[in-house]
């Protein structure tokens, strides 16, 4: 046993605990008045700011996408759709193990390793919280099949969306475009023009064609919805919505059965047909052969099937109505003539003689007309009619190269002729100035002949063609080539208003007629170089055939298209517009690297395609142009 | 005598042994607890029937215990303290791993918690051992003391449980405080604490409770990760401003931003659906319990009863300081419930059979005999 203090002294150390206990009571009250502090600083004066971090917590926007503009050919056909898709979707966040989850689901879905490799790539970069798409695009039975099973995948679900779709497919890709993923390029765009909050629930942006060019007006406002979520992003209840604003329909001047008969013309050729509305610049027609499904675009395409199109050695990518650079060949030679007329270098009747050759004063190179055995006396409607070179090289040596080049700007070439989309290209009207820039070389008066010809440099886009070639036909008034023809559905449409560049004035007007009587003469006169091709059109017409070499033969050299490879062979050129008095439509056609030329070949295309069009417009009401809408 | 006064005023709590302003005080905390385990558990019903039915068992144990006499405990405690002690090591050798630490003993139906029968044995045992010689407690059975404190409070950390070895620890220094120890070795010690405390750092804590440490010292280090608890406590709390959302009103806790929002972080519950009057109210209600028990402490007639009731009021303290402190960010997150209220039955039994013993201490009367 442990010895004890005999006595102890309760009453002092019940003194001491007491005072220890006062202590302790001082010290409790200190640190409930810290306690009630701290809490003060949180619910008082942090207060507004954390009563903010609350909100953010809890409440999430989420946007809704608005629903992007139709687009309709102008007999309201409709040419761009939104067609209602199923996906797969996974919000990783709410899944305890991603790859058990992938494997389960194996069993029930078909899901390829791309799908999974697609999936993985998506993965990153994703917004905590936010679907990322495992199957794109899965059938009705698919959806089925996941349904019955759906309990046993939380955070995996079906998700509805539209998708754009082209009905038409390869037909109309070079003129309506696509629209696909929107990429960081993208990303970077829209925030610098500040839209990037626009597109917060859009998958997909306009890449091409029409669908680039009116984005803004296609894709509408995003939308949003106000929902409180839990901890794990999944919303409980919506506070308030506002609706997206639906972007806006759009009517094309485009005539879809007159766009399927240029696509059928042009075959398996490469080349372009453009029918132009001669009144409005409105485009009916707008062909690019070879093309491809623009719908390969919108879920993303394979790097396989890209590579293939941008390896084609046909380029089907080039859009040829607006990215083609062809020599215009002889199609320009009312245009030089009009200046020549202008210039005075020539008048309405004077002549030349031409042997079939074309000599420079001092040189020793004969210029060969296409007709070997010349064209005899010629003048500007001859010159015209039957596309004499040799008056043309004797033309423009007089004119010089700066002249031309001066007055073919005022046409349109070498600048992009402004129509409503982006892929195209000003192509080349050459000059001294230019040759200089860009080669640091005199310009050689041969080179002048050749520009007499639209050869050498010059390079013009079938859309040039047929702008300068309606400047023309319509004396000087020069419309911008146009394929929308208003906002809204057939019915509510508020057409847009032609617009024009700067009229192209002559010192005398006449001289309109004196070429445009050569233009008629080429179809309808006895030895027009497209005779043969409108023999019997029930309507009048003009136009100017033109074949461009692609390569320079010698000077003795035979060419026999047969027997050179395709691709050194000539390009077969058309322009042209009808009715000859009062023209309604303006075509151009161009073919690459064909057997025969203008007259022979591309002429024809024109005549077919100028027939179709007179049949739906002209034959039945006699009165112009029959609009869906008038 | 103010006891003869108050045997007048409740003779049938008297004889029930049981102090009438604090099981007041206990069941206005247990009635609240009841109401923000709903509002913390997303309106579950089936819990607040558990939790009211661990409340109501805890009370019978608080009834049970107030039965018996401080004597008893006495003589009771070294017996209590050696039975946790071998329960302790049998829990390192045999224990239940949970959540990545070893608390839990199964021994048959039943699965117990021995540390949590530390957390009254040792202010039981060192009120014992200290009562032995007059206080205040000298320097050398000060040692000793504090070694009876550290082996069990040593054995607790290793679970590693670091909340309740904080209790245990707390409990028992607080009857050595009470006994007079001198404000020269309190001074000491403070020193020694401060020179422990890299060691604990280094060799003692286990990696995630660094983490929680680090945390604390600053949540918006990783505020996705193990400051994100933190944070969002912080926001429940501010965000309740002066009068609250209302009782079933917080966002933070009702959409789950809260973690362990029914235990350890009820009291953010609380605070974002009441305020800062809510809180403040809350908190006066335990300023109340914890006052009655001191005052109990010291009517107390023996020195034991003075130091365990004084010891057991002051662990109560802590409690509540530790957990406010932890979710409102003065603290790192240690996992201690907020007693009486968080959701759960063992801390709550404990807790409760402490006050039992208050019981006791407040309505057993004996002669003062001094030997």
């Amino acid at each position: 046993m442990r010895t004890r203090t005999p006595i102890r002294d309760t009453e002092s150390e019940s003194s001491l605990f007491a005072r220890r206990v006062f202590v302790a009571i001082g010290i409790i009250a200190a640190v409930f008045i810290l306690l009630i502090g701290n809490l003060y600083n949180l619910q008082v004066k942090e207060h507004t700011e954390l009563q903010t971090r609350s909100n953010d917590n809890r409440i999430k926007l989420l946007p809704l996408a608005p629903n992007r503009g139709l687009i309709y050919d102008r007999n309201g056909v409709l040419l761009a759709e939104n067609l209602p898709i199923f996906s797969l979707d996974i919000i990783p966040e709410e899944i305890k193990d991603l790859d058990t989850t992938i494997a389960e689901l194996r069993q029930i879905l078909t899901i390829s390793d791309d799908d999974i490799a697609q999936f993985e790539r998506n993965l990153r970069g994703q917004r905590r919280f936010s679907n990322v798409t495992l199957l794109d695009d899965i059938n009705e039975q698919q959806v089925a099949t996941f349904a019955a099973h759906q309990h046993k995948f939380p955070g995996v679900s079906i998700e509805a969306r539209l998708v754009r779709h082209y009905p038409y497919k390869e037909l109309l890709t070079h003129v309506v475009g696509y629209v696909a993923k929107i990429n960081r390029r993208d990303v970077e765009r829209l925030k610098q023009n500040d839209e990037l909050a626009n597109y917060a629930a859009s998958r997909t942006i306009g890449k091409l064609g029409i669908e680039k060019y009116y984005e803004s007006e296609l894709h509408g406002e995003v939308g949003y919805q106000r929902v409180e979520v839990n901890n794990r992003g999944r919303a409980v209840r919506t506070l308030s919505t506002e609706a997206p604003v639906p972007g806006q329909d759009i009517v094309l001047e485009l005539d879809i059965e007159l766009q399927r008969k240029a696509t059928e013309i042009l075959g398996e050729r490469r080349g372009s047909i453009i029918l132009m509305d001669a009144k409005t610049g409105g485009i009916l027609a707008m062909a690019s052969t070879p093309s491809y499904d623009a719908n390969w675009f919108v879920n993303g395409i394979s790097v396989k099937r890209y590579q293939s199109l941008l390896n084609s050695k046909d380029s089907p990518l080039l859009n040829r109505a607006t990215q083609g650079g062809y020599p215009p060949a002889s199609t320009i030679k009312p245009h030089i003539g009009l200046l020549g007329l202008e210039e005075g270098v020539i008048t309405p009747t004077s002549r030349i003689w031409d042997p079939g050759w074309f000599e420079i004063k001092g040189v020793d190179r004969r210029y060969r007309d296409w007709l070997s055995w010349g064209h005899g006396w010629v003048n500007i409607n001859t010159a015209i009619a039957e596309s004499c070179d040799t008056f043309y090289y004797d033309l423009a040596l007089k004119l010089g190269v700066d002249k031309i080049s001066g007055f073919m700007t005022q046409f349109g070439f070498g600048e992009t002729t402004g129509i409503d989309i982006n892929e195209e290209i000003p192509a080349l009207m050459p000059s001294r100035g230019w040759k200089r820039a860009r080669y640091n070389q005199p310009w050689y008066a041969g080179e002048t002949l050749s520009v007499g010809i639209g050869q050498s440099y010059w390079t013009a886009t079938p859309m040039q063609l047929v702008s300068a070639t309606a400047a023309l036909a319509n004396q000087g008034e020069h419309l911008v080539p146009r394929l929308l023809r208003g906002f809204g559905t057939i019915g509510r449409l508020t057409l847009a208003e032609p617009a024009y560049k700067r009229p192209i004035v002559l010192k005398d007007e006449s001289h309109w007629q004196v070429v445009k009587q050569g233009m008629e003469d080429v179809n309808m006169g006895a030895k027009g170089s497209a005779r043969r091709a409108f023999a019997d059109a029930p309507y009048t017409s003009a136009g100017k055939t033109g074949t461009a070499q692609v390569v320079n033969l010698a000077e003795d050299a035979e060419y026999v298209a047969e027997e050179i490879a395709e691709k050194y062979r000539d390009n077969a050129m058309y322009v042209g517009y009808a009715p000859a008095d009062d023209p309604q439509v303006v075509i151009s056609v161009a073919l690459e690297n064909v057997i025969g030329g203008g007259g022979s070949v591309a002429a024809p295309a024109a005549r077919e395609m100028l027939d179709s069009w007179y049949q739906r417009y002209m034959q039945v009401t006699e009165q112009g142009l029959a609009n869906a809408d008038d | 005598m103010l006891t003869t006064e108050e045997r007048q005023r409740n003779p049938i709590l008297k004889k029930l042994h049981l102090d009438g302003p604090l099981l007041l005080g206990l069941l206005a905390l247990a009635v609240t607890s009841l109401f923000v385990v709903y509002s913390a558990s997303g309106e579950s019903e089936a819990l607040v029937w558990r939790q009211a039915i661990r409340v109501s068992a805890a009370f019978v144990g608080l009834f049970i215990i107030a039965q018996f006499p401080p004597r008893f405990f006495e003589r009771f405690s070294p017996i209590l303290f050696g039975f946790g002690l071998l329960l302790l090591v049998a829990v390192l050798l045999f224990g239940e791993v949970g959540k990545g630490a070893q608390r839990w003993l199964d021994i048959g139906p039943v699965t117990i918690q021995p540390s949590e029968i530390m957390k009254l044995a040792v202010p039981m045992m060192i009120a014992w051992y200290v009562n032995r010689r007059a206080i205040p407690i000298r320097l050398g059975r000060l040692v000793i003391a504090l070694t009876l404190v550290l082996i069990p409070v040593l054995l607790i950390a290793k679970q590693p449980d670091l909340g309740t070895s904080l209790l245990v620890a707390s409990a028992g220094i607080f009857v050595i405080f009470l006994a007079g120890l001198s404000w020269r070795l309190i001074t000491v010690a403070v020193a020694l604490v401060a020179a422990f405390t890299p060691i604990l750092w280094m060799y003692l804590m286990h990696d995630y409770q660094r983490q929680r440490v680090l945390t604390f010292l600053n949540p918006e280090r990783d505020p996705l990760g193990s400051g994100y608890h933190i944070i969002q406590s912080k926001i429940a709390i501010g965000s309740g401003g002066i009068d609250g959302k209302g009782w079933l009103q917080g966002t933070q806790s009702q959409l789950e931003f809260l973690p362990e929002r029914h235990t350890d972080f009820i009291f953010s519950v609380f605070s974002e659906e009441f305020g800062l009057i809510g809180v403040t109210l809350l908190l006066a209600l335990y300023g109340f319990v914890i006052l009655r028990g001191l005052i109990i402490s010291l009517r107390a007639q023996d020195i034991f009863s003075k130091l365990l009731g004084g010891a057991l009021t002051l662990t109560f303290f802590v409690y509540v300081f530790v957990n406010i402190g932890m979710v409102s960010g003065l603290l790192p997150v240690v996992g201690v419930p907020l007693p009486l209220i968080s959701y759960g039955g063992t801390s709550m039994v404990t807790i409760l059979a402490g006050f039992g013993i208050l019981m006791s201490i407040a309505t057993h009367h004996r002669l003062i005999i001094n030997q």
